[in-house]
């Protein structure tokens, strides 16, 4: 990567961050641990990555174990974080 | 990299912001979440879409594993017990990125035979050291507010000096690593290293503050998804990342202040033994 290259992604980040800081200002407490647990679920976005990292031949290849290694670990994370979140809410909506 | 994949990365980050925002609000939250799990799946199926038809055997054999594993425990699991699964949830989130990124180095660093930049070793190492101490920092407060080991607090004389002279040693370690890159040891003991310090961090807090923790962690684990978009130069994993990592920690001071508590005192350790309830 070069630097122009850098400058391009840390604007994303920057705008991003805090456009995070921005999101949740106003939080009700009863939502806290489904927020958590929802962003949770939207860390697992490194699933792209070990989908990608998981697209090699071979399998003599330490690269490509990890990569299936992290597309088990992310897809865990993904389906059970949107999974337990969901099952929270619908909670509330009982109450 | 094709347009109407970058098109459909976009679409999925605005899905992710809109869904965070309706968490925000009680009667909006449960579609929030649906909104921002389409997100996802346009993100994973514009990743799919790319890569080549003899490999998608693995990919989806994994996905489905990984995701049947997920949706077991997370409708078998008590009402009760939720928060230790989030943080399971969430080790595994950052130990998937440890992954990603040691996969993408070690590709080209030892397969390929080729030296990358210091601005994509450098994010390797942030996603190795962030993502490390996510997992097994995760993974002791799972423990914890499981009650599978003590949820009191875990000290020791000079933990605060091992844990500072481990950090030192973290940014020597990519440092040296960056420099001989032929040589695999350094970035393997960054790892070890990363592992050990997420263990020493959360065993000194008591169980009462676990879940302000564990809302910290994830935030980490926003972080170490974020720096692996550095190393893979991808858009989608920066902006998600970021969200996560930026509201993670502003979720985090929430509760801590909820719980009338500094964070700086959460993080401290030694507190929070004397409310038993977590």
């Amino acid at each position: 990567m070069n630097a122009e290259g850098l400058i391009i992604l840390l604007y994303v980040l920057v705008l991003a961050s805090y456009l995070g800081f921005e999101l949740i200002a106003k939080v009700p407490p009863t939502l806290h641990t489904p927020l958590m647990s929802g962003s949770n679920a939207i860390s697992g976005i490194t699933i792209v990555g070990a989908i990608l990292a998981t697209n090699e031949l071979g399998y003599t290849q330490l690269s490509k174990w990890l990569g299936m290694l992290a597309l088990i670990l992310a897809a865990i994370n993904v389906a059970g974080g949107y999974a337990v979140t969901d099952r929270m809410l619908k909670m509330f909506k009982k109450k | 990299m094709n347009i109407y994949i970058q098109i459909a990365y976009l679409v999925a980050s605005i899905l992710f912001i809109a869904g965070i925002k309706m968490m925000n609000k009680t009667k909006e939250a449960r579609k929030g979440n649906l909104v921002s799990s389409v997100g996802m799946l346009i993100a994973i199926l514009a990743t799919v879409v790319q890569v080549q038809a003899i490999t998608l055997v693995d990919i989806l054999g994994c996905m489905v594993v990984g995701s049947a594993i997920g949706l077991y425990f997370a409708y078998k699991v008590e009402m009760t017990e939720i928060p230790e699964m989030v943080a399971l949830f969430n080790g595994f989130g950052g130990l998937a990125s440890v992954a990603v990124a040691l996969s993408d180095y070690w590709l080209k660093t030892q397969e390929q035979a080729i030296n990358v930049d210091a601005i994509t070793a450098v994010s390797v190492a942030l996603s190795i050291f962030i993502g490390g101490i996510t997992f097994t920092g995760s993974i002791v407060a799972y423990l914890k507010l499981g009650g599978k080991i003590s949820g009191k607090p875990i000290m020791f004389g000079g933990q605060h000096m091992v844990n500072l002279l481990l950090l030192i040693a973290a940014i020597g370690l990519t440092v040296v690593s960056i420099m001989n890159q032929a040589d695999p040891i350094f970035i393997l003991i960054l790892v070890a290293v990363s592992l050990l310090l997420g263990i020493l961090t959360v065993i000194p807090i008591g169980g009462a503050d676990m879940p302000v923790v564990i809302s910290l962690l994830n935030s980490y684990s926003g972080m170490a998804a974020c720096t692996t978009g550095f190393v893979l130069n991808n858009n989608v994993l920066i902006v998600a990342g970021a969200l996560v990592g930026a509201s993670g920690i502003i979720l985090t001071q929430i509760m801590c202040k909820a719980m009338n508590r500094s964070l700086v005192n959460v993080l401290l350790g030694g507190f929070g033994q004397t409310a038993s309830a977590a």
